[in-house]
């Protein structure tokens, strides 16, 4: 059994805050403004990352954005080959896709497996005129043809590591860790 | 060539003995015994140092099958089976395709019997013509060709008229009656006992009742008319109070016991395995207790096996379409021993007793015991022996035997049916 | 806990608190799927579900075939109203068939108490019980059990009470097992004849007046009545049954506010249940249909994706 073992603090709460703050921006300026833009985390820590980035966007813009949740799980390509089956959870997006600025936002980009499932479950839902794609990391290594929009820090890693994130809503503290496989 | 057992332990019900003996076979008979036998060129010697000699297991409960239903068992392989489970002498039921109603079929299968079997067969009469329950079948006639008994095992005769007068008409020839007890009414399509296993299977149920109406009826018809009764295969406590009862009355009223019925309980059937499905269906552990105590207090008299084969492809079905019947008789001699004997349920003697003399006492059967001048029927069995039940181990057609798989102790290793070795496992040898 | 340990799902009884949680909140998400514009996703693609229907039945092997659909697998529907028997063919043999033309799902309904089990013993796939004769209905008690879930917020310590046919009901033994399992109070009421009472033994609480089984009642299930019972003598008339165990306008004051009234289906409306009970707003019938279609594709998931861990625990 292989351990992880913690190497670096990639970045603390503060840089987490700067880094939403800026996203929040971008997509502002991106799409000039809150006209038909809404938020959809994936589960599980895209969804704090959503509700904090349209907190931002409220506070800028003095404007409330919807966010919706998005599970994947009935869209993963990986599983039969999982050893630990994933639990299904509640998509709840009450709010009409169709036609709207979908920003999608997850915690770290890696293969892109997730993103083209949460593609996939997006175009379910509705048809959006946009999805663009917000990360807090984005350590490369894809493996299909996607790129994310707005990027919190990219940070070049091997496959022999494992970027940590942990969120006060989830995991009680903000902390972005790269961690190895020994 | 003269056969001698050597350094056996002789264990002889009749006379209650529990003795170590050398034992002489000449011909068909034991001409000797005595605590040391010299070896003469002449002799043939089988070592049973540490081995137990009990006299010929008796089962008075088989179903051989033949003739109509060749494909669960034959006399050939039923024999075979009984040879290798201990018995020398057993009694099959009339349940057969045609039925044992008429001297013909009973004279079919002494010859068959004569001509293929290896231990020896006594057929039971059938009460009634194809055990339809509605006349009596000629049961003078089937006396003369020489049933040991009457029984419409399978089925009971309902009509108690017809029962009644099947029971005086033998009056006669004193044959006893065995009665499978089982009011058709009450169990209807019934298969698991009424309770928890009915419960927590929602088969069909076959209540207690069922079966100690038919007891109580038949115990009632046994004091009316004088003739002797036996109940087969006693299931539940009801049915043992009832023919303690009988037996305080002073009537001639005996029963029997299975070895399934003695070791398993209805929760084995929640497995939905087939090989549990029983007529009468396995009971609570509460009259498995009643069971053992009326076989320690003697109210039930004997062990019988009920051994019923059935072919592998008529078991490998859902539960409800499986034909009922274990076919336990090569196991019954360990599965008591180890249920019971070796529990201190049962001591030796008692096993031995209600396994052959008994048995053999209550049908007036021509059986032996072990003492000079008798036939040699007998068995060396190995008492510390533990094998896995093993369904390629076993020799009779019917594989439907719960206890495939279970590890049991005490097992056969030579049977002798008239002086004649007709079984011996493989690595003893009779002949060193 | 995040899945089931046996790769069947054959009866509850034996099934987990927490296994039984697992499938309600996976049900819960299936749901959601019921109020998209395309009603379908990915995730048995590929896969080979089969409904091997022994029986006659519209409803539950429509509920199996839209979930099986709604999760994008292969669906296969092989009826057959004669048994296996009856057809030459042992359901053994049957189950191999399948097995070869790569079935990954049976779903079976067979009138033989244990065949799933059977079935089980003798082929790779995963075995789903729609009903094996008078023994359990797993997927039912599942879907009675979500509803209840859904409606009240808990299944523990409510008392939810089984009307009519306990002896002969598959629906009534698997909810039994299942809400006890919850933490439930059961009670039925019924015909003395059709009552075991050896369900006391289990906890169950066991009336024969209706009124008085509705005292405090929170969940009512209403089991449908079949004829052919009054034909076998297990009760003088259907006039009678109506008259002491029907769901009618009689019982209406002995009813809690807040009761919660399930009937699996199809219902005999005159007979254990009065259109004036059906369409009362407590009653949740049609909702249970919906609600099985998402049981069933919890279940699906969870027996189909269990992934590398198929060594059967059971």
């Amino acid at each position: 059994m292989r351990e992880l073992k913690d190497k670096k603090v990639l970045m603390d709460d503060e840089s987490i805050r700067r880094g939403l703050v800026r996203i929040s921006h971008e997509i502002l300026e991106k799409n000039k403004g809150t006209e038909n833009l809404v938020l959809v985390g994936i589960r599980t820590r895209g969804v704090p990352l959503a509700k904090r980035v349209a907190a931002h966007i409220q506070e800028i813009e003095g404007k409330s954005i919807p966010v919706g949740i998005l599970d994947i799980t009935l869209y993963r390509d990986d599983l039969s080959t999982v050893t630990q089956q994933p639990i299904v959870h509640k998509t709840e997006i009450d709010f009409d896709v169709t036609g709207k600025i979908l920003v999608l936002v997850d915690d770290v980009l890696y293969t892109g497996r997730t993103v083209r499932a949460a593609l996939d479950a997006l175009i379910d839902l509705g048809r959006p005129s946009q999805i663009q794609l917000a990360v807090l990391v984005d350590r490369g290594h894809r493996e299909l043809p996607i790129r994310a929009d707005y990027v919190g820090k990219n940070v070049p890693t091997s496959n022999q590591e494992v970027i940590h994130v942990a969120l006060e809503e989830i995991d009680g503290e903000d902390q972005v860790i790269l961690q190895e496989l020994v | 060539m003269k056969i001698l057992i050597k350094n056996g332990i002789v264990v002889e019900p009749i006379k209650k003995l529990t003795d170590k003996m050398d034992i002489l076979i000449e011909e068909n008979k034991i001409t000797r015994m005595a605590e040391e036998i010299e070896i003469t060129e002449d002799m043939q010697v089988v070592d049973a140092s540490e081995k137990h000699i009990f006299p010929g297991l008796v089962d008075i409960h088989v179903h051989l099958r033949e003739p109509g239903y060749e494909h669960k068992e034959t006399i050939y392989s039923g024999t075979r089976a009984a040879a290798k489970g201990g018995f020398t002498s057993i009694c099959c039921m009339p349940n057969t395709d045609p039925v044992a109603d008429n001297s013909s079929v009973i004279r079919f299968i002494q010859h068959r019997a004569a001509d293929e079997g290896v231990v020896k067969v006594f057929p039971i009469g059938a009460i009634s013509k194809k055990l339809e329950g509605q006349e009596i079948s000629e049961i003078g006639m089937l006396a003369e060709a020489g049933v040991v008994a009457l029984s419409d095992d399978g089925n009971t005769v309902m009509n108690s008229g017809v029962m009644r007068r099947a029971m005086e008409y033998a009056t006669p020839w004193n044959l006893p009656f065995i009665s499978h007890c089982e009011d058709q009414n009450l169990v209807d399509n019934g298969m698991v006992n009424e309770g928890y296993a009915s419960l927590m299977t929602g088969l069909p149920v076959y209540p207690k009742a069922a079966e100690e109406t038919i007891i109580a009826r038949d115990i009632a018809l046994a004091e009316l008319t004088g003739a002797k009764l036996h109940i087969a295969h006693l299931t539940t406590k009801g049915g043992v109070e009832l023919v303690r009862q009988a037996k305080a009355k002073g009537l001639p009223v005996t029963a029997e016991v299975t070895p399934h019925h003695l070791a398993l309980s209805e929760e084995d059937v929640l497995s939905f395995d087939t090989s549990y499905k029983v007529n009468p269906p396995l009971r609570s552990k509460e009259d498995v207790t009643a069971l053992i105590e009326g076989l320690q207090d003697g109210t039930i008299d004997i062990i019988a096996t009920d051994h019923a084969p059935h072919a592998y492809e008529e078991k490998m079905v859902e539960f409800i379409y499986a034909p009922f019947g274990i076919a336990g008789i090569e196991t019954a001699l360990p599965v008591i021993y180890t249920y019971l004997v070796k529990d201190g349920k049962l001591s030796l003697l008692e096993m031995v007793e209600k396994m052959s003399s008994k048995p053999a006492e209550i049908l007036g059967l021509p059986v032996s015991k072990l003492s000079e001048g008798e036939n040699a029927d007998l068995i060396i069995v190995d008492l510390d022996r533990e094998l896995e039940v093993e369904i390629k181990d076993l020799v009779s057609k019917g594989k439907n035997n719960p206890f495939i798989g279970q590890r049991l102790t005490g097992w056969p290793v030579m049977t002798m049916v008239n002086g004649k070795v007709v079984y011996q496992r493989s690595g003893f040898n009779a002949s060193n | 806990m995040s899945s089931l340990k046996s790769k069947h799902m054959l009866g509850l009884d034996g099934v987990t608190r927490e296994e039984i949680s697992l499938i309600l909140k996976t049900a819960e998400a299936m749901k959601e799927i019921f109020t998209r514009k395309v009603k379908k996703v990915p995730t048995l693609t590929g896969k080979t579900v089969v409904n091997l229907f022994y029986e006659p039945s519209t409803r539950t092997r429509a509920s199996f075939e839209l979930a099986g659909k709604m999760l994008s697998a292969n669906m296969m529907n092989l009826s057959s109203s004669s048994s296996s028997v009856v057809k030459g063919e042992s359901l053994i043999d049957t189950g191999k068939t399948l097995e070869a033309m790569g079935a990954d799902i049976i779903i079976m309904r067979h009138s033989a108490q244990g065949s799933c089990k059977l079935l089980s013993q003798h082929v790779k796939a995963s075995i789903i019980n729609a009903g094996d004769g008078n023994h359990e209905h797993p997927t039912q008690a599942l879907l009675d059990m979500f509803t209840i879930k859904e409606k009240k917020g808990q299944i523990e310590g409510l008392t939810v009470l089984i009307v009519g046919d306990i002896l002969h009901s598959r629906v009534a033994r698997s909810n039994i097992f299942g809400l006890l399992t919850m933490g439930a109070k059961v009670r039925v009421v019924g015909p003395a004849t059709l009552i075991p009472v050896e369900y006391k033994k289990l906890g169950v609480e066991v009336f024969y007046t209706l009124e008085d089984a509705l005292q405090g009642a929170d969940v009512v299930n209403i089991l449908r009545i079949q004829r052919e019972r009054q034909k076998k003598g297990m009760f003088p008339s259907i006039r009678e049954f109506h008259r002491f165990y029907g769901m009618n306008e009689r019982i209406i004051p002995y009813l809690k506010d807040d009761v919660l009234i399930l009937h699996p289906g199809p219902m005999n409306q005159g007979v254990e249940i009065d259109p004036i009970i059906a369409l009362d707003d407590r009653a949740v019938i049609e909702e249970q249909v919906t609600n099985g279609v998402a049981t069933r594709m919890a279940l699906f998931y969870l027996l189909a994706g269990r992934g590398n861990q198929n060594e059967d625990l059971n």
